[in-house]
């Protein structure tokens, strides 16, 4: 394969609040290929989002980069640590929207209300470009037209609370791809919308990807959509990255307990009507009172009694290309010594 | 069976004002022609998507707002039928006891100021449960019934994670015992492993008390695991109603066809083609003719854009409302 574009190493970003230091993300590894969407699959608080911003820089305060390496291969080959560069650095600035678009949640108030669409992509272009204004809204209506947005030349013009959530995240897509960048991050794009909606969404994000090559994060909690989407799939608990593999390897043969019984206890519409459900037992706990050793094993059925609660489990390559963070899989000898 | 709940052609139309004189201009039609009928015990399934009505349905029938037409007729524990839709606010009271609902987000539907006992046990108090020892020992129960230590009787919401939250709740709802729940999305706030939880709460609460459920929700995943049967609403009306494993196996509606295909399914092996919709669902203030959904509807023909299809028997017990119901050979989602 291809050198990643982007590299993942090792990254923490912790937030230190007056109650205590929350470690948000501790310890995530990952590569990310041209032309592939990996996915980053997890529940609230397992850091998804936060190892996004991560890459962004936009980790707000009093969250911080503890350690780690983001590693971006820039079109001509060299590469550049985003970990190195101030947030605010012009490089970075150029980097954020100029190489890596971000697709939120929520269109609704990642756009301004108070700009037409057309305003805010003609600004998202000549941030990255030297086109004039003209071309700059002539290469925003052509943009609108790719995201599938019907009468884009009338629609350039709209507010955003004009259209409707799927509209929105078209418009929202759009602007992330404003500066052709070739890595876009999608943290939840289509958790707001209908099904309906969701579906036309995620069809546009693959036609895109096709079509460009782009590689694409995928963030979301939502297994299905991972299913339908990725390629690569990493699991996360509680900042913890716990397994990682290929998508089919993640769906047929888990081997961490926590991708297992997330697995399981997830609703499906292929299920006998009013069947119970697997379940997990307890709840995801406090950030500030994280278990210690494996975050998981208070609510793991595997759990080994004074293994499990001493130390963080190493990851372990079980096949190629598929690791697992779990004491259940010992370290190999031969790598141990 | 008699049914605990019988809603009869609901309409709950919002007139649209314009102008200095505040002309009525418009209406949105959010329910439109209405009717289901949920038995004793049974779990109904409201399913469609944000704008379908499913919302300002269950929201008249327990009377938070006022149709504007039809019947709500819901059978008292002493067995006799009154129609919620017509009762004066006053006489609504002792209903209200027999009708409960559980909220969406278990975060802002629990007064953080209030002690977990205080939170259940308060419609026992406005019910007339003044003796503190009685109330205190039903609040334990209803604990007890909702898998809470009840070492928590004292704690206050902040206090516990949204799947206990949703539990307090539920043990609130059932305070009176109630024999219809009304549930408006309870679970889609909660992450996966809690949402299985209080999925398997409401199963096993429902086998041992006999409550019935309207369920509103829009993720098919989750009604597929509650229901018995389940209603599919488009812009204010009822498309189709069906047993759960029949209206998933072999849905008669286009629109039923197309949500089901939307579905991620959680197994990379099975990525199937999706009948992606275009276009976005219809304004209720101003739907198409004919049938609603026929702009958007692949199988649909001269006589759908101008006729208005009724809601037609397909199958016992499986109605549908669309002109080719019989003639289409749709997909449905199975095992298989």
């Amino acid at each position: 394969m291809a050198d990643p574009i982007l590299s993942v190493r090792d990254l923490h970003t912790h937030f230190f609040a007056d109650e205590g230091v929350v470690r948000a993300v501790d310890g995530t590894s990952f590569d990310l290929f041209a032309g592939r969407t990996l996915g980053i699959v997890g529940e609230s608080g397992c850091g998804k989002s936060v190892t996004a911003r991560s890459i962004l820089r936009i980790v707000e305060r009093p969250g911080r980069i503890v350690s780690g390496e983001i590693i971006l291969r820039r079109a001509d080959g060299r590469t550049t640590d985003l970990v190195k560069l101030p947030p605010d650095s012009a490089e970075m600035r150029a980097i954020r929207g100029g190489e890596i678009g971000l697709v939120f949640q929520e269109p609704m108030s990642s756009l301004s209300a108070f700009h037409t669409i057309g305003n805010q992509l003609i600004e998202a272009i000549r941030l990255h470009s030297t086109l004039s204004k003209r071309a700059a809204r002539a290469r925003a209506i052509e943009l609108l037209a790719m995201v599938g947005i019907p009468r884009p030349d009338q629609r350039v013009d709209a507010y955003s609370f004009e259209l409707s959530g799927g509209l929105r995240q078209r418009v929202m897509i759009a602007l992330a791809l404003a500066a052709e960048p070739r890595i876009l991050i999608a943290d939840e794009p289509t958790t707001a919308l209908d099904v309906t909606t969701q579906a036309q969404i995620l069809d546009l994000i693959r036609r895109l990807q096709q079509e460009r090559g782009l590689a694409v994060i995928l963030i979301t909690h939502d297994m299905g959509v991972i299913a339908e989407m990725t390629d690569d799939v990493v699991v996360m608990y509680l900042g913890h990255e716990v397994e990682k593999g290929p998508v089919d390897v993640i769906f047929h043969a888990p081997r961490h307990p926590y991708t297992r019984s997330l697995l399981r206890s997830i609703p499906s519409v292929l299920a006998e009507p009013r069947a119970r459900l697997a379940t997990i037992a307890g709840s995801i706990p406090h950030p500030y009172a994280r278990p210690p050793g494996c975050p998981f094993h208070p609510r793991c059925t595997d759990h080994i009694v004074g293994v499990c609660e001493k130390s963080f489990p190493p990851e372990v390559e079980i096949s190629p290309n598929h690791g697992v963070a779990c004491h259940l899989y010992p370290q190999p000898v031969e790598a141990a010594a | 069976m008699t049914p605990v709940l019988s809603v009869r052609s609901l309409r709950k139309y919002y007139p649209i004002h314009r102008g200095m004189l505040g002309r009525k201009v418009a209406e949105v039609r959010a329910v439109d022609d209405v009717s289901f009928t949920i038995d004793r015990g049974e779990t109904l399934s409201l399913v469609g998507e944000s704008g379908c009505g499913k919302t300002t349905t269950s929201r008249c029938i327990l009377r938070a707002i006022t149709p504007t037409g039809g019947e709500i007729r819901f059978r008292t524990e002493t067995g006799a039928e009154v129609d919620v839709a017509k009762l004066p606010r006053a006489e609504l009271r002792p209903l209200r006891r027999q009708m409960q609902m559980i909220f969406q987000d278990p975060f802002s539907s629990l007064n953080p100021r209030m002690t977990i006992a205080e939170i259940i046990g308060e419609p026992l108090l406005v019910n007339g449960m003044n003796d503190t020892g009685a109330r205190h020992d039903r609040v334990a129960e209803l604990l007890d019934l909702v898998h809470l230590p009840s070492a928590y009787l004292n704690r206050f919401p902040h206090a516990f994670s949204g799947g206990q939250r949703q539990r307090i709740g539920i043990a609130r709802a059932l305070a009176l015992s109630p024999s219809l729940i009304v549930a408006d999305e309870p679970v889609s706030a909660l992450d996966v492993s809690v949402q299985a939880q209080i999925v398997n709460l409401m199963l096993e609460l429902q086998d041992r008390l006999g409550i019935a459920y309207l369920f509103v929700a829009h993720d098919l995943s989750v009604v597929k695991h509650v229901s018995h049967r389940v209603a599919v609403m488009y812009v204010g009306k009822i498309v189709e109603i069906a047993p759960t494993h029949e209206l998933f196996a072999t849905p008669r509606h286009p629109y039923t066809e197309a949500l089901l295909s939307a579905v991620p399914v959680p197994d990379p092996r099975k990525r199937a083609s999706r009948i992606v919709l275009e276009g976005d669902v219809a304004d209720p203030s101003d739907p198409p003719p004919g049938c609603a959904f026929h702009p958007r509807c692949r199988y649909a023909t001269e006589h759908c854009r101008t006729a208005v299809p009724d809601l037609q028997e397909a199958a016992p017990g499986h109605w549908v409302r669309c002109h080719r119901a019989a003639e289409l050979n749709l997909q449905g989602v199975s095992a298989a």
